[in-house]
């Protein structure tokens, strides 16, 4: 039972350990750290076979009770969470094969990567916000490390820039909890909830929280402090960039979700609009921003930065639909977000560059990548039959039952230029001929191994891309109950208190 | 920075501050102290051998490479942590032994996951000090 | 003594964002800094101020005196130092490198050239 919950944490610390202290040993470094992201494969959906019908495990590490020591908790939308968590580990790990180079491997590119995905993990397991801190740290720290290892100057400039906005980030987090603790005396989550009821909602909780919103929207990258995102994401190794773009904004997101809904979930009248203003201007500003760009690493990033605000308009609408809808979008995003990282690094690998102006005629030289970046392109705009187009669906609705008609129209609009910006990638890169100059030309073919290390993992999340777009009513049907479980926060508190927290 | 008091001075200091850095890890129990300040006092001794004898100096003086004393470190905290796992309680139960041995007193897996933490923590420190130390020696 | 902790954690807040506003990239480093000492020293004074009663259970007794320390805000910073600590090392380096590659400390300095 609460094996289940520590082995996403233990598995990735174990292979970290393990990939660190064969470090003059790449072959077998490389080994273990493939072998430990199929293990947290494994774990992770352990951990959701056990929560999704609807249990909530909890563990109290070091056996001490709650609130005292630190729960671990899971419901279905952590669970979720950290199967994709460890889906795109998987992927990254196996694109590293071809895709990184030796010098980064010997300076701990591996151990690097489990880190990261242990505070990843331990982030949507925790259920005390003072341990979230730790774990945002623990990843933040890792995430410095692999942004800037292999130091090009492009690289260590944009790696000053993510790291500053991340500790301005943390610092107004750490000033949040200190807060929260003054005012309730206890920073368990669930504990905290129950014990501001007691106050009154306006006030210093709507401080709290709005000190906790601006910290995890840095982190998410919303508007309007993004800007630190496409500074830094373009730089790094695409697999690095992969792993980033698919997990860490998230997890920012996921944490806003957890605290609003869960802990300050008793002012919606000033945190509602408050994320629909975020949510709105953050799809706009990054939308506009990748439209100006030529760079394939740079649109990708304003991208995520746009499609955040997707993700937080659900939150802020607030319905059971729109949290679905805000569950159902997290998970497709992920898969699809880590997965045009990838394919970016395979156009640098065959088309010989990152640039639109320099690329083209990759249709002919692969037509299977060209598929591959097709798919997940066309989900994130949103088309019929791909993730994405339910992922919207469910927002849009959401939006217009509710009433929220002008949110909806940017979301629409968005999601048009979006679809732009995505067809620009199709046209210039490789449906237009190659330019005269072609940097293609001299990159030598794939060989066999490259073709399985680079575009297996490619065509995996490919593949879930379609399956949840084929079977979209399965994950709706998941994310409904995970919207389910959000809306009541009581089945949580009464899951990590007892019956303590069962009443009021 | 050659200083004769210093490179002297270091030369008595150091098995000192080693043997210090020790008594603050076991004294950390129920007392002041513990493995992190342990072990920044133990990196603290290999640092002055740096600044004085040179980074080589400290590096010759290290049971391994500062890379496998933050993974043996980790294995350790982490193996502390499993014992109760395998006793089937919550992770980090803390687990202690009933009679005491001697210097080390009642032993336990606190004592184990201290001992991780200074190894790891002289792992970390040294790392970066010796590296950066490294990058402006000729 | 709330009131000069207030006080101080004001002053240490409206130094770090000076600080990080600034052009020289050791300043925003420095002003990092400064920010989390004001969040330590916010919970410390947040997590109340206790004198004289150390949170130590008696021999016999099984709670400690009334009144006494709160020893959890302690506890989280001395989480939030160490934490602090290490990432602010690894700042100091990367800024050491950053100015090394770029040649300057300012910001406005070190933006890619093409690309």
């Amino acid at each position: 039972m609460n094996l289940l919950l520590v082995l996403p944490l233990l598995v990735p610390l174990a292979t970290a350990i393990a990939t660190i202290l064969l470090s003059r040993a790449p072959r077998a470094a490389r080994a273990a750290s493939f072998a430990g992201a199929a293990g947290l494969l494994a774990a992770s959906g352990f951990l959701l076979s056990a929560t999704i019908d609807g249990t909530i495990l909890v563990t109290q590490s070091g056996s001490w009770p709650a609130p005292f020591g630190i729960s671990l908790v899971a419901d279905r939308f952590a669970a979720a969470m950290v199967v994709v968590a460890a889906v795109i580990l998987a992927a990254v790990v196996a694109f590293s094969a071809a895709g990184i180079d030796a010098a980064r491997e010997r300076f701990g590119y591996h151990p690097l990567l489990h880190v990261l995905s242990m505070g990843v993990c331990g982030a949507f397991l925790t259920g005390d916000l003072f341990n979230l801190y730790v774990w945002f740290e623990v990843m933040l720290m890792s995430s410095f490390v692999l942004v800037s290892l292999g130091g090009e100057r492009a690289q260590l400039t944009g790696a000053l820039k993510y790291v500053v906005l991340n500790l301005v980030s943390s610092a107004l987090f750490l000033a949040g909890a200190g807060l929260l603790y003054g005012s309730v005396g206890t920073l368990n989550m669930a504990d905290a909830a129950v014990a501001l009821r007691a106050l009154p909602a306006q006030g210093l909780p709507s401080v709290v929280a709005t000190l906790f919103l601006v910290a995890f929207g840095i982190k998410a990258a919303a508007f309007p402090l993004f800007f630190w995102l496409p500074a830094s994401y373009h730089t790094p190794p695409m697999p690095v960039a992969a792993l980033f773009a698919g997990l860490l904004t998230k997890v920012g997101v996921y944490a806003l979700v957890r605290v609003l809904t869960l802990v300050f979930n008793r002012d919606p009248g000033f945190t509602s609009p408050l994320v629909l203003w975020i949510a709105g201007l953050t799809m706009v500003t990054g939308v506009l921003g990748a439209m100006a760009q030529t760079d394939v690493r740079k649109v990708l990033s304003f991208h995520i930065v746009s499609q955040i605000g997707y993700m937080l308009m659900g939150l802020g609408v607030g319905t059971r639909l729109a949290l679905a809808g805000t569950v159902f979008y997290v998970l497709h995003h992920i898969v699809v977000k880590a997965n045009l990282f990838l394919v970016a690094g395979v156009t640098r690998r065959v088309g010989g560059s990152f640039s639109l102006d320099r690329l083209g005629g990759l249709l002919g030289r692969s037509p299977l990548l060209a598929a591959a970046f097709l798919v997940p392109a066309l989900s994130l705009a949103g088309i019929p039959p791909l993730s994405g187009f339910w992922a919207k669906y469910l927002l849009v609705r959401s939006g217009l039952e509710a009433g929220h008609g002008a949110i909806v129209a940017v979301a629409l609009a968005v999601s048009l230029l979006t679809l732009f910006s995505m067809t620009k990638i199709w046209a210039e890169a490789f449906w237009k001929p190659a330019p005269a100059h072609d940097p293609g030309a001299s990159t030598p073919p794939l060989s066999v191994a490259e073709r399985a290390s680079l575009l297996g993992p490619v065509l995996a999340l490919c593949a879930i891309t379609v399956a949840i777009g084929l079977g979209a009513g399965v994950l709706f049907r998941f994310a409904d109950g995970a919207a389910t479980q959000l809306l009541d926060p009581d089945l949580y508190i009464r899951a990590v208190l007892g019956t303590r927290g069962g009443g009021s | 920075m050659r200083s004769v008091i210093l490179a002297s001075a270091a030369r008595v200091l150091f098995p000192l501050l080693l043997l210090f850095s020790v008594f603050l890890l076991f004294r950390g129990h129920n007392e002041p102290g513990g493995g992190f300040v342990g072990g920044l006092v133990a990196a603290t001794a290999y640092s002055l051998l740096a600044l004085t004898g040179g980074v080589e100096s400290a590096r010759r003086l290290l049971p391994a490479r500062p890379e496998i004393l933050i993974g043996t470190g980790l294995l350790a905290a982490l193996g502390s942590g499993l014992v109760s796992l395998a006793e089937g309680r919550p992770f980090m139960t803390g687990l202690w032994g009933e009679t005491p041995l001697p210097v080390i007193g009642k032993p336990g897996t606190p004592v184990l996951f201290d001992t991780g933490v200074y190894v790891t923590v002289v792992g970390v420190v040294l790392l970066i000090l010796l590296t950066l130390q490294e990058e402006d020696e000729p | 003594m709330t009131f000069v902790l207030a006080l101080t954690i004001g002053v240490l807040y409206a130094t770090g964002t000076y600080l990080l506003l600034r052009r020289g990239a050791v300043r925003v480093v420095f002003g990092l800094a400064l920010l989390g000492y004001a969040a330590n020293l916010l919970i410390f004074t947040a997590g109340r101020l206790v004198r004289e009663g150390p949170p130590i259970v008696p021999a016999g007794a099984f709670a400690p005196p009334v009144p006494s320390a709160d020893p959890l805000p302690q506890a989280l910073i001395l989480t939030a130092i160490v934490i602090g600590f290490g990432v602010q090392a690894f700042a100091l380096v990367l800024l050491k490198r950053t100015c090394q590659e770029a040649g300057t400390d300012d910001v406005d300095g070190m933006r890619e050239e093409g690309s």
